[in-house]
């Protein structure tokens, strides 16, 4: 176990980063915080895909011309690039619709906080 | 409701800083193919200009009807991407097969070279105005009378 | 990079989401968001990702700051202390055996940097490959994500038209005269 945290200290980055914005997201009643915990948690998602994209000594997926080409391997890997363009603009349409429903909320009860939404509720 | 500020400062760089920004966003566009860059970071860019603007400015002062009808502009972005796409199905080819739009005296690779171009300008138009158009309904469009839905 | 520029980054970037969820007033929480927003960028144009990096710092750390805020500027941005002990062992508790689980399924996934690993192969070599002769864009990610999987990005421009009118939706007023 200690060579992990010694050749791949990505990966306990991201477990350090998912599961703080999860636990953020359990415990604290403020909706805001749990919506900067969500924003954690996307973000280090992210994080993991771009890790098993990256290749040893390879530049950025951006070809030169075909006079000088390179094999496949001296690139980096773009098919999880792609797909996490697409994670990100995803995340921040439902950080969006989330943060309109906060503001919504905030309208009707006038607090933050969860508990006193649910006993305003009854 | 935002207020316009009322620094000199402020007034004056937003004033500089709104078309060079914009002129920065057109350029990610168009260099999609060739350096990092496309449509969702271009119009995200030109909605970050017309953030400032407001910001610096207030609500009041950038209140055309255009403002609060942004969001039909990306309706007519997605419609401009899915129209690109029809093209090809509509003359008997796939959906989104750019190799075989209808543009004379070019050879398929080009082809596909202008439709990703087409698309591209089509998705910064959707993100632009639908960021505009969040901003604008998170900020309140001015605090007054008059009851809220939901 | 070097494993040494990799460390720090990640260590600068645990350290500010640490400081985010941490600290008590709102609004220096979601600034010190951005500033984690921005040395993830900054990571992964280092690890290669130039594009995924110029995205996450237009659209992360500038978009989702300003609705944040702009949140923040309509409701209050002090929040309440309170004591929860057991809900807070429970979840530590929980969280760290999941993590515990992660780490130990992570040692099977392939080493980071390998160029023989599986998701190198396949498809992504062809478009590696073909891509300039077939779509002429140098660009492999705009090419992917334009042309070979144009139909997710047409399915993703439409998750964001949609956002922009649920929000138009949840937050108009009933005597609103535009549209």
């Amino acid at each position: 176990m200690a060579d992990i945290l010694l050749y791949r200290p990505h990966f306990v980055a991201f477990i350090i980063l998912f599961l703080l914005g999860m636990y953020i997201m359990v415990v604290n009643p403020n909706l805001v915080k749990k919506l900067i915990g969500m924003y954690l948690m996307q973000t280090s998602i992210i994080l993991f895909f771009i890790i098993l994209a990256v290749k040893k000594d390879s530049t950025i997926p951006i070809l030169l011309d075909s006079a000088t080409a390179l094999p496949p391997e001296a690139y980096a890997n773009p098919l999880p690039h792609v797909l996490m363009l697409t994670a990100i603009v995803v995340g921040v349409s439902t950080l969006g619709v989330s943060l309109a429903m906060v503001i919504a909320l905030y309208r009707q009860y006038n607090t933050l906080e969860e508990d006193e939404i649910l006993g305003k509720m009854k | 409701m935002i207020r316009p500020h009322d620094s000199v400062i402020v007034h004056t760089l937003a004033r500089v800083f709104t078309p060079i920004i914009q002129l920065f966003a057109l350029y990610v566009l168009v260099h999609g193919h060739h350096s990092p860059g496309g449509g969702f970071q271009a119009g995200t860019l030109f909605a970050a200009s017309v953030i400032l603007s407001i910001l610096a400015f207030g609500i009041q002062g950038s209140q055309t009807a255009l403002e609060r009808r942004a969001i039909i502009l990306g309706g007519i972005g997605i419609l401009l991407y899915a129209g690109i796409g029809l093209l090809p199905l509509i003359l008997g080819e796939e959906f989104l097969n750019y190799g075989e739009l209808p543009i004379p005296g070019m050879e398929a690779s080009a082809r596909r070279h202008w439709g990703i171009l087409g698309i591209e300008i089509g998705v910064a138009i959707a993100v632009a105005a639908t960021a505009v158009s969040i901003f604008y309904s998170l900020s309140g469009r001015g605090e007054g009378e008059g009851k809220y839905y939901g | 990079m070097t494993l040494f520029d990799d460390y720090l980054l990640l260590l600068l970037a645990v350290v500010m989401a640490l400081g985010a969820v941490f600290v008590r007033d709102l609004l220096s929480g979601v600034l010190i968001l951005a500033a984690y927003s921005f040395f993830l960028a900054l990571l992964w144009a280092g690890l290669g990702a130039v594009d995924v990096a110029f995205t996450e710092a237009v659209v992360g750390a500038g978009l989702s700051t300003v609705f944040f805020l702009v949140a923040l500027f309509l409701t209050s941005h002090q929040e309440k202390v309170r004591k929860q002990l057991r809900v807070r062992i429970i979840a530590l508790g929980s969280l760290g055996c999941l993590g515990f689980l992660l780490l130990f399924g992570s040692v099977d996934l392939p080493v980071v940097g390998d160029p023989e690993s599986l998701p190198s192969k396949h498809v992504s070599s062809h478009y590696l490959r073909k891509s300039l002769e077939e779509t002429d864009t140098p660009n492999v990610v705009t090419a992917v994500l334009a042309d070979y999987r144009g139909f997710d990005t047409l399915g993703e421009a439409t998750v964001i038209f949609t956002a922009g009118v649920a929000c138009w939706m949840l937050l108009r007023r009933k005597d609103d005269s535009s549209t």
